[in-house]
């Protein structure tokens, strides 16, 4: 771990395991979350959601409802008040409320507000809705069949305010983005190869479950202003959103962010705020709509996807060449499923050095309920076919796992995509120390037990755009402006660090304040790991302002250039002088008062920061795992996860290895239990965590193995780039190579003890995916 | 409004909440984590799963944990009811909380009062828990974010720190 960079002359609060700034709060339940609020007046709403995948509303009788003392309103989507009824970040498909025809079971039909909750669900009870049922296309086989019906006129849909992925040109269909690249020639590359390993492979549609449900509070001032609080990660482009939807200024809507009780993606970009908002506005009054489970899990989702791999090599295993075709199911409506799409393409071929590659992915609709972001989406879903393949192609050629990808990973400074940016890491390193973790050279414990290993690139970071703002205070004390939601990752306690670091404070003067759009200034979104380096760099540009403007003032002050004084311990020196903090700023203003105003931007160094010129930085998507399955049961037991954090810098190293341990718990969940079950009707079948099963304590592995690796390579503060979605998908991955060094080849995900002992118990010859040797 | 089969006349429930007594009047139905939440303000146990899956919503009942989402306020007449408001005491955190504090078993806290009150209950049963005990008792908590090691790691330091005490913050 050497680094290649110089260090800061300081390091007092940075590259320490400073402790949250929220830990107390949290402990003693005094943080307060969204459904925690209750402003005079509220009243409560709850959704009426459609029984059908596919079908004509044909009536909404409400009467009943509306007559139920204690009901405030009832909004269907005939009466919606909103000057546009049609949202969607990507594509403006969604409809606040069904219009005339719902596309998936649990889709919002009618909205009541009621004085309090269990008004509310009766008078639910008394609507009544006749449908005419509509055929459904509930898988993407079914979606893309020449007879499926449309679920959108996609010719005719408008582009959201943030697709950010080009020009749509749709074909009218159930397809609604189309990614694909092609580098080389890939015909060529197939012909000339010694090996070719093909294989389709199933990945589940995953539900993130953060345990806190989608909870929303909205309420409106007049006609023209409105207020939301809500448990969003990206308030800002849920503001812009709410504009758009009421034809307002954006300063006139003001989304305020309490804690989150976590997202790993289920609520970037906007969930339940129109649904909300419009109810509030229809009602004259506060409105809550807080998601049970079963509502937040069709509410978003990860997507299902299908794919088709096959690779190339030469017979001392050289990687020649990858084709990819992949479907990823998105649901009713596209969400964030573009961006999934165009994310899973980049990470489909994984960072090898490939002659050619050939790339098509695709997002389908089908009637079932939306999906969008979650967690290290895109790498989750392919990396584990490519790597599957990687090995199997090593098998044949006669090398490990190691020795393939120490022979053919990208090194640092080569190009991964055209155009994008290049490779910012030191993947062979990288692998190594997952080898040491997995002690790669030992004999493996007897039984049926695999060692795998995994390595792929996510393109992190989003759009490069984020600002703070640094007050200090008369006392000398900082007070950080920042909008980057706190989720649980620790955002706010590493920007502590980075303002205390940066105006030589001690942690306790300063203090974070963040999450509402009318005070706080601009941050772009929070999730793709950027709040670090992205967010975490417009502070510390905001602090050395400040910095620079106390320099100045004390330049005055002691009569001497700038350059010969220095910040430290909340006092600007020169030589064994010093004057603390609040007496330049007395003296600045001639008073006990005042206050210096810092600010911070971060924005595109060149071109316009699009998806295609980026990414910001490469997350490495890495992991090893070694697994042990019960012949008898299929039961699958991870004895042991190695994550590598490559950072470039750590700035809280405790923090890092928390996102590191909860992605890898993340990455045994959707590898091993997760998924949701939809029939042949679109209903989903496990809608609660009884029939869901994420990790319990009791799943963790035996032994977890996390190291940090800091290069100094990152674009953010300090030499930082962003942690926290590399392990999920790098452990998923792994486990999946690892049951294939057990002899144990799997295709769909997640490995559940079913399709684990079927595998075990399918003869040799016919196992999928072994894929045919040529010549 | 007026009684009726779907409406029952309110019933008084009797309780002692964080050692003090509570006596209000409550619909016959009422859901316990409601009446914590909506009617007393204690809204540190939270609504999650509503199955008795996720223990976000734990509070101690006589000592013992319950799924305050899936209990009647009815049952918890005549008995203690603890949240997680009333752990800290004049002289600070409990040292369960300040465990999980140090030990950075947090992230983003929705899960939080209701380990460490599965954890206070764990311990006033079994002061030293092996990793498997710790694992069986606990299974009725999920976090999503910590991956469980370092709750793990702070349910062994609050053990550590609570023999320290020899067992004095029970009564504190």
């Amino acid at each position: 771990m050497s680094a290649i960079a110089t260090a800061p002359p300081l390091l007092t609060a940075i590259g320490h395991d400073a402790p949250r700034i929220d830990a107390v709060a949290k402990v003693t339940g005094e943080a307060q979350f969204a459904g925690d609020l209750r402003l005079h007046g509220m009243t409560y709403g709850r959704l009426l959601r459609s029984p059908y995948a596919h079908a004509h509303i044909t009536d909404i009788d409400t009467s009943r409802a509306e007559a139920l003392p204690g009901v405030i309103a009832v909004m269907t989507g005939r009466d919606l008040p909103a000057a546009d009824p049609y949202y969607g970040h990507a594509l403006k498909d969604r409809p606040i409320l069904a219009i005339d025809r719902v596309r998936f079971v649990g889709e919002p039909v009618v909205a009541v507000a009621a004085q309090s909750p269990a008004i509310a669900d009766e008078a639910i009870t008394l609507i009544d809705v006749a449908y005419e049922e509509l055929p459904a296309a509930v898988t993407i086989d079914a979606a893309l069949a020449p007879d499926a019906l449309h679920l959108h006129d996609v010719v005719n849909l408008r582009p959201g305010l943030f697709h950010g992925l080009g020009d749509i040109h749709l074909e009218p269909g159930n397809v609604c983005y189309h990614h694909a690249f092609t580098r080389g020639d890939i015909a060529q590359a197939f012909a000339g190869a010694d090996v070719v390993v093909e294989g389709e492979y199933t990945f589940p549609a995953v539900y993130q479950y953060s345990l806190e449900p989608h909870t929303t509070v909205a309420q409106w001032t007049g006609d023209d202003e409105l207020t939301v609080w809500s448990s969003c990660q990206h308030p800002f482009l849920v503001r812009a959103e709410l504009a758009d939807l009421y034809a307002l200024p954006v300063a006139a809507v003001r989304v305020v962010v309490p804690y989150l009780g976590g997202g790993f993606g289920s609520k970037s970009y906007t969930k339940m705020e129109p649904i909300t908002s419009a109810l509030a506005r229809k009602s004259g009054r506060p409105v809550r709509i807080a998601n049970s489970v079963d509502e937040s899990m069709v509410t978003t989702r990860r997507h299902g996807m299908k794919a088709w791999l096959r690779t190339a090599a030469t017979s001392d295993g050289r990687l020649l060449a990858r084709e990819v075709r992949a479907w990823f199911d998105t649901g009713a409506y596209a969400d964030n499923g573009p961006r999934v799409v165009a994310t899973g393409a980049d990470a489909a071929p994984g960072p090898y050095r490939w002659d050619a590659v050939q790339v098509d992915a695709w997002g389908v609709y089908t009637n079932t309920s939306p999906a969008g972001s979650y967690r290290a989406f895109g790498a989750t879903h392919l990396q584990w076919c490519g790597e599957l393949q990687v090995d199997e192609i090593a098998r044949r050629c006669g090398l490990d796992a190691l020795q393939i990808r120490e022979r053919n990973l990208l090194h640092r400074g080569e190009s991964v995509r055209p155009g994008g940016k290049p490779l910012d890491a030191d993947l062979i390193g990288d692998i190594r120390k997952v080898a040491v973790g997995l002690n790669w050279e030992t004999p493996k414990p007897a039984g049926i037990v695999g060692r795998g290993m995994s390595v792929g690139l996510l393109a992190a970071g989003a759009h490069p755009v984020s600002t703070a703002i640094v007050r200090m205070e008369a006392d000398g004390g900082a007070t950080l402006l920042v909008s980057s939601t706190e989720v649980g990752q620790g955002a706010r306690t590493v920007f502590r660090q980075i303002v205390a670091e940066e105006l030589a404070l001690p942690l306790e003067q300063v203090r974070v304040l963040g999450g509402d759009t009318g005070i706080t200034p601009y941050d772009r979104s929070t999730g793709a790991s950027r709040s670090t380096t992205i967010a975490g760099l417009a502070v510390l540009r905001a602090a050395a302002d400040i910095r620079s403007q106390i320099l100045s003032i004390a330049s005055r002050v002691f009569d001497l250039p700038e350059e010969a004084l220095t910040v430290r311990s909340g006092a600007v020196w020169h030589e064994g002088e010093s004057i603390p903090y609040p007496d330049l700023i007395k003296a600045h203003f001639g008073m006990v008062g005042g206050e210096l105003i810092g600010h911070g931007e971060v924005r595109p160094e060149r071109g316009s920061g699009s998806y295609a010129e980026g990414p910001v930085f490469w997350e490495v998507c890495i992991g090893g795992a070694e697994v042990a399955v019960d012949a008898e049961t299929g039961r699958v037991t991870v004895n042991k996860a190695v994550s590598i954090a490559d950072v470039g810098k750590a700035l809280n190293p405790r923090l890092v290895e928390a996102q590191e341990m909860g992605g890898a718990m993340q990455g045994i969940g959707n590898a091993l239990l997760e998924e949701m079950l939809f029939d042949e009707t679109g209903t989903l079948l496990n809608a609660t965590l009884f029939e869901y099963h994420v990790p319990t304590i009791a799943d963790m592995p035996d032994t977890f193995v996390s190291n940090i690796v800091e290069n100094a390579d990152g674009p953010g503060p300090y030499g930082a780039k962003g942690v926290g979605e590399g392990a999920l998908a790098g452990i998923a991955a792994a486990i999946a190579t690892a049951l294939a060094d057990a002899g144990v080849r799997i295709d769909t995900l997640p490995a559940t003890p079913e399709r684990v002992w079927r595998a075990l118990a399918a003869p040799v010859v016919g196992r999928v995916n072994e894929g045919e040797s040529v010549q | 409004m007026r009684a009726s089969a779907d409406h029952p006349a309110p019933i008084l429930l009797e309780t002692t909440v964080n050692r003090r007594p509570v006596s209000l009047e409550i619909e016959p139905r009422a859901i316990l984590l409601d009446v914590m939440r909506d009617n007393l303000g204690l809204t540190g146990a939270k609504r999650s799963c509503d199955t008795q899956v996720c223990g976000a919503c734990t509070v101690l009942l006589d000592g013992s944990p319950v799924s305050a989402c899936c209990t009647l306020a009815y049952e918890a007449g005549g008995r203690e009811i603890e949240t997680i408001e009333g752990l800290a005491g004049r002289h600070g955190l409990h040292p369960i909380q300040q465990a999980f504090v140090d030990r950075v078993a947090i992230q983003c806290g929705f899960c939080t009062p209701g380990f460490v009150l599965a954890t206070k209950a764990l311990l006033a049963e079994n002061p030293r828990p092996t990793r498997s005990e710790i694992e069986d008792f606990l299974g009725g908590n999920l976090c999503r974010c910590t991956g469980y090691w370092n709750i793990l790691d702070a349910v062994a330091d609050a053990a550590v720190r609570l023999e320290a005490t020899n067992g004095q913050s029970e009564t504190s």
